[in-house]
C-alpha cells in the first residue's frame, strides 16, 4: 500500500499542469488574488473619487456634459447662505452628537462592564439600534416628533402637565436641530457603548488592584489608569464616529428632508437636493468635494489628538 | 466607588473581598448601576416598542390619546401589515433588498477573502501598503461618492437595475471584510501551513483546506456585517433606482408610503417594523460572531 501510494506521489509530482503551476507562481497568485478586491475599489472608489473631483470644477447637469469652469461652483457657494447654513449645522451637528454620543456611550460601557446577570442578552439588546436601518428607525423618530399626535408631548401635556400645548419638534429650526441630533445620538450610542466595552475588557484587573492598594479614589482610577488605556480605541472610534456623523445623510433625508426653511440640511442633504433631484450635477459635487477638508481635518484631529500610541505603550515615558 | 468606600478600603483591602471592596452597599448599586441601565434600555428600546405598538393599531386609536391608551393596544388589528403586503408591492422590495443584500455580500466576501489572504500569507512586497491602502478606502464616505457613481452607473447602463448596487455596495464592504480577515488569518498558526506546503499541496489547496475551514467563524462575522451594511444603505438605492419596483426596502418605505400630507402611520410604522426584523432576527442568530467583528475591527 505504501509503494502505491508513493508512486501516485511522484507521478503527480512529476507533471504538475501548466495551469496548476501557474498557480502555485507567487507574483500571479498575488495578482490573481488582489485583481477581484482592487478591481472593484478602483472602479468604484477610486476613479468615482477622482470624477467627483473632476465634476466640482465643471457644470455638468444630468444628461449635458458639462464644460470645465473652474472655481466657478466654489466662487458661488461661498457666496450662498444656504452653503454656510450646512457647514454651520453639519459642523454643530457632528460637535454635538460627537461628545453626547461619546459622554453616553462611555457611562454605558462601564456600566456594562460591571457584573451584570445576562450579559450577553444586554449586550445584544442595546446593539439593537444599530442594526435596524437606519431610515426605518428615523421613521420611528418622524412619528414620535409628530406635531400632533407626539407621544412625548401626549406624556408631558396630558399625563405629567408640564406644559399646555404640544411641543413643536421638528416645525422651526432650532428645536428640529436638536431633535435631529437626539435621533443621532440614540443611534450612535450602541456602537460607541460596545467597542468601548471591548476596550474596557482588555484592560488587566491587576492594574485596579494596584490602584486600590495604593488608596486611589475610583476617580483617579478612572482618570489614570482607565481613561489612558482606553485613548487608542477611542483614537478609532472617534475617527470613525466624526466621519460618519459628518457626512450623515439618512437620518435628515428621512425626518426633515433639510427642513424647515432650509434649516437643517447637512452638506450631503444639500448636495443631494442639488445633483439628483435638482440635476446640477456639478455644483452637487462640488458641495460634496467641500466636506473632505473637513473630514481631513476631523481624521488627523482625532487621530492625533488622542491616539498616542508611543506614550500609551510607555515607549516615550519616564 | 465613592470616596467614603476609598476610605475605608485601605484598611480593609489586603483581607476584604473584591466585590465588597466594589460596592459598600446593596442601595448604592441600585442607584449607580441599574437606574442608569434601567433609563439607558428604556430610551434605547422605546421607538421599536412605539413602532411594534403602532403597527398593530387600528385608526381609530392610533389619532385618539384621551379614550385610549396610547402605551397600549386595546383592540389589536393586522390591517396594516395586510395593507402593507397585499396592496402594494412590499414583497417585491423585499426580495430585491434580499438579492442586492446577498449578492453584495458573496461578492465582497470572495473579493475581500482573496485579498487579505495574499496580504497576510503571500506577503510580497509592499503587501503591508496594500492592506492600508483598503483599510483608508473604508474612510471614504458613500455621501461623497454618490454623484460620481450616479454619473457612472448612467454611463454604464446600469441605471435602475439591481447590478448598479450589487457592484457599489462591496466599495464599503470590501475594506471592512479584508481588514477583518486579515486579523482572522493572522490568528491561524503559520506552521499549519506550512507543513502542507512540504507535503507537496499547492498555495490553492492550502488556501481551500486549510486556511479557509480554520477562518470560517471570520467569514461568518464578515457575512453578517455586509449583509446588514448592505440591507441599510440607503444613499445609493436612493439615486440609483428609480422605478418603484426595484427600489429596497429603506428607500421604497419613505419614497412610496409617504403621500401627500396625510402620512398612514400604521402602514409606516409596519413597513418600518417588517423591515427591520429580517435584519433583526439574522443578526440575533449571530450576535456573538456580530459584536466579535465589531470589537475586533475597532481593535485591528
Amino acid at each position: 500500500m505504501s509503494a502505491s501510494t508513493a508512486i501516485d506521489w511522484t507521478k503527480r509530482r512529476a507533471e504538475p499542469s501548466a495551469l496548476a503551476r501557474l498557480f502555485d507562481w507567487k507574483p500571479f497568485l498575488v495578482i490573481i488574488c488582489l485583481l477581484p478586491a482592487v478591481g472593484l475599489l478602483m472602479t468604484f472608489l477610486t476613479y468615482p473619487l477622482g470624477l467627483g473631483i473632476f465634476l466640482a470644477f465643471t457644470d455638468t447637469t444630468i444628461g449635458r456634459r458639462g464644460v470645465w469652469v473652474g472655481l466657478e461652483n466654489f466662487e458661488y457657494l461661498l457666496s450662498d447662505p444656504l452653503w454656510w447654513n450646512a457647514v454651520f449645522y453639519s459642523v454643530f451637528y457632528t460637535a454635538v452628537a460627537t461628545v453626547l454620543k461619546f459622554g453616553l456611550g462611555l457611562w454605558l460601557a462601564l456600566l456594562l462592564n460591571q457584573h451584570l446577570p445576562f450579559k450577553s442578552l444586554l449586550r445584544a439588546i442595546i446593539l439593537l439600534p444599530w442594526i435596524v436601518p437606519t431610515v426605518l428607525s428615523a421613521i420611528a423618530f418622524w412619528w414620535i416628533y409628530d406635531p400632533q399626535f407626539s407621544i412625548i408631548s401626549y406624556l408631558f401635556v396630558d399625563v405629567l402637565g408640564w406644559r399646555t400645548t404640544n411641543i413643536d419638534f421638528i416645525g422651526s429650526a432650532w428645536p428640529a436641530r436638536f431633535s435631529l441630533i437626539f435621533a443621532n445620538v440614540w443611534r450612535g450610542i450602541p456602537f460607541v457603548a460596545i467597542s468601548l466595552l471591548a476596550g474596557l475588557q482588555t484592560i488587566s484587573p491587576s492594574l485596579y488592584e494596584a490602584a486600590l492598594l495604593d488608596g486611589s479614589s475610583s476617580w483617579q482610577r478612572f482618570r489614570f489608569i482607565t481613561f489612558p488605556m482606553l485613548l487608542p480605541i477611542l483614537a478609532i472610534v472617534m475617527t470613525f464616529s466624526i466621519i460618519f456623523t459628518f457626512t450623515d445623510f439618512q437620518l435628515v433625508y428621512a425626518i426633515t428632508r433639510g427642513g424647515p426653511v432650509n434649516s437643517t440640511h447637512l452638506l450631503a442633504t444639500l448636495a443631494f437636493q442639488r445633483g439628483i433631484p435638482g440635476g446640477q450635477l456639478g455644483e452637487g459635487a462640488a458641495i460634496a468635494v467641500s466636506m473632505i477638508p473637513f473630514l481631513v481635518f476631523a481624521t488627523l484631529f482625532s487621530y492625533f489628538a488622542l491616539a498616542r500610541r508611543k506614550w500609551q505603550q510607555g515607549e516615550a515615558n519616564d | 466607588m465613592t470616596d467614603a468606600a476609598v476610605q475605608a478600603a485601605p484598611g480593609n483591602s489586603a483581607t476584604a473581598q473584591p466585590e465588597t471592596m466594589q460596592w459598600d452597599s446593596r442601595a448604592r448599586r441600585v442607584v449607580m448601576l441599574w437606574i442608569p441601565l434601567l433609563c439607558f434600555l428604556l430610551i434605547l428600546l422605546f421607538p421599536f416598542y412605539w413602532m411594534t405598538v403602532t403597527a398593530f393599531k387600528p385608526n381609530a386609536e392610533l389619532y385618539d390619546f384621551r379614550t385610549h391608551n396610547p402605551f397600549w393596544i386595546s383592540s389589536p388589528t393586522l390591517d396594516h401589515i395586510y395593507k402593507l403586503l397585499f396592496e402594494t408591492s412590499y414583497p417585491r422590495w423585499l426580495k430585491t433588498t434580499m438579492l442586492v443584500a446577498v449578492c453584495s455580500t458573496v461578492l465582497s466576501l470572495v473579493a475581500s477573502t482573496l485579498a487579505a489572504y495574499s496580504i497576510q500569507r503571500l506577503r510580497f512586497k509592499g503587501s503591508q501598503y496594500v492592506g492600508l491602502a483598503i483599510y483608508l478606502a473604508y474612510l471614504v464616505p458613500p455621501s461623497i461618492q454618490f454623484i460620481p457613481l450616479a454619473t457612472m452607473v448612467h454611463q454604464l447602463g446600469l441605471f435602475d437595475t439591481p447590478f448598479a448596487l450589487i457592484l457599489t455596495y462591496p466599495t464599503f464592504l470590501i475594506p471592512f471584510c479584508t481588514w477583518l480577515l486579515i486579523g482572522y488569518f493572522k490568528s491561524i498558526p503559520y506552521e499549519l501551513e506550512e507543513c502542507a506546503l512540504i507535503d507537496g499541496a499547492t498555495r490553492l489547496q492550502i488556501l481551500r483546506r486549510i486556511t479557509l475551514p480554520l477562518a470560517v467563524p471570520g467569514l461568518i462575522s464578515a457575512g453578517i456585517f455586509s449583509f446588514t451594511l448592505s440591507w441599510n444603505e440607503f444613499i445609493y438605492a436612493l439615486a440609483f433606482i428609480q422605478s418603484s419596483e426595484s427600489k429596497t426596502v429603506p428607500v421604497a418605505i419613505l419614497t412610496e408610503l409617504v403621500t401627500g400630507d396625510v402620512y398612514q402611520w400604521g402602514a409606516l410604522m409596519a413597513g418600518s417594523l417588517l423591515g427591520s426584523l429580517p435584519v433583526a432576527i439574522f443578526y440575533s442568530f449571530f450576535v456573538d460572531y456580530y459584536v466579535s467583528s465589531l470589537t475586533g475591527a475597532v481593535k485591528e
